[in-house]
């Protein structure tokens, strides 16, 4: 890590968009706590929830620490998870749009975390080998998770895709609908450029191929069609142009370390 | 230089042992050093550093478990105590303890099954589980000992266990996930 460029801002940056994807998501997924069809599906939701809590804490607690040395603060001064959790504005989260769009019914929902978990397993088994030790750690650990949360999503989008009539219609109509969202997960930009050189990240286009075969297995077995490639929808993992929904998403999220500065309990 | 270790300081294996009889507190009858996550245990001058991984990132029993360490040690009048977390390599039930896994099934949850799936492959192909089967599965119906087991969830109680039923005596029970 020591030869070529400073790569911390850009690492900063990943980190963020890692953390962000983990945090916004799991935040989406822990509103069907106690409302789930039925009460296996309830916890189960509420279990992955709380692993993507968990990595998001890794994630951004490393970013605080990523952050604090580039700022050159010293220890006492530096931020928290949960200060980049509860204290950033919507402008400056990282995530991709897919983990921000309201849950819609339960379909969608175990749709949009297929499609999030297909990208995620690729994305930490390509991490587990960074050559930043601390990525490789966290990846390393969160990849089991994950291949446990891709495990379940493809077998609930099999299941309900080849189900009845009603299933496979919904799960169709999830799919057209969350579809336009999956090309942000492979879009690049500098960051991703100084990154992947220093091997540090994958290239995230360098993902697709295993991506698309995943989705092509899973969803054939699942009955379902794969819309026509539209042009990618992001502005997420940028913070150029979040979607409006997760303003709303921040408001409960943060709304009680805004009320109430510093609370703990 | 840090201070030295006090002559009367306990040595490290009976450490363990003290730390052998606290609990985990989501499964009591099985131990912290059963549970494989006590990673270290170092005497750093005077001060006692205990090493601890935890089970899956987002277990919401962490601070807890940090605080029984604490408690267990401090009450045999160890004052300086240091609790590391190290995530690299990540926690596998391949580290349970055979004594563990023998209570695990005595108090009605089925032990991971070793001959399951992948761990610690992070370099083969993307998942290839349509049928679900990751985290392996119960090798008999801790109750009964029946072979024809139906899963019911594959997740439980807490993120380490999964929902499986028994064909034979009806009863469900918690399987405790291969990873
Ligand atoms: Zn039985």
């Amino acid at each position: 890590m020591a030869d070529g460029p400073d790569q911390s801002p850009a690492l900063l940056e990943f980190l963020l968009r890692m953390g962000d994807n983990t945090l916004i998501l799991g935040h989406r997924v822990s509103e069907w706590c106690g409302k789930a069809p039925v009460l296996e599906e309830d916890i189960a939701l509420a279990n992955i929830a709380l692993d993507l809590i968990g990595q998001t804490r890794m994630w951004l607690g490393l970013a605080a620490e990523v952050q604090g040395e580039i700022l050159g603060e010293v220890q006492g001064d530096r931020k928290s998870a949960d200060d980049l959790a509860f204290l950033r504005d919507a402008w400056q989260f990282r995530n991709v749009l897919l983990c921000e769009i309201p849950n819609g019914d339960f379909g969608q929902t175990l749709m949009r975390q297929f499609l999030f978990d297909a990208w995620h397993d690729c994305q930490l088994r390509q991490l587990a080998g960074s050559a930043d030790d601390r990525v490789a750690a966290i990846a390393a650990k969160a990849a089991k998770e994950v291949t446990y949360h891709l495990d379940r999503s493809s077998g609930t989008v099999i299941g309900l895709g080849d189900g009845s009539p009603e299933s496979h219609a919904r799960m169709q109509t999830a799919l057209d609908h969350l579809y336009p969202y999956v090309g942000e997960l492979f879009l690049s930009d500098p960051v991703d450029d100084a990154l992947s050189a220093a091997g540090i990240a994958p290239d995230p286009g360098a993902l697709r191929p295993a991506y698309d075969a995943t989705l092509t297995r899973v969803l054939g077995e699942a009955t379902l069609v794969i819309p026509q490639a539209s042009r990618a929808r992001g502005g997420g993992r940028d913070g150029r142009m979040h979607t409006e929904h997760l303003g709303h998403l921040l408001t409960s999220m943060q709304w009680l370390q805004r009320a109430y500065p510093g609370a703990t309990w | 230089m840090p201070p030295p270790r006090p002559k009367s300081a306990p040595d490290i294996a009976r450490i363990w042992e003290w730390l052998d009889a606290v609990p985990d507190p989501e499964i009591p009858v099985i131990s912290l050093v059963d549970l494989g996550i006590i990673r270290d245990v170092a005497w750093q001058g005077d001060r006692l550093v205990v090493t601890v991984t935890p089970t899956y990132s987002g277990c919401p029993a962490t601070a807890v478990i940090r605080l029984d360490i604490e408690t267990a040690l401090r009450a045999q009048g160890i004052d300086k105590i240091e609790i590391q977390t190290r995530i690299a390599p990540p926690w596998t039930t391949d580290w349970l303890t055979e004594k563990g896994r023998v209570r695990l099934e005595e108090y009605g949850i089925a032990p991971p099954s070793p001959a399951c799936g992948p761990t610690g492959d992070l370099t083969g192909s993307p998942a290839g589980r349509g049928a679900g089967r990751g985290a392996g599965e119960p090798a008999r119906c801790p109750r009964c000992g029946g072979m024809e087991l139906t899963r019911v969830s594959q997740f439980g109680s807490t993120p380490c266990k999964a929902h499986w039923r028994c064909q034979s005596c009806l009863e469900p029970f918690d399987y405790f996930k291969c990873i």
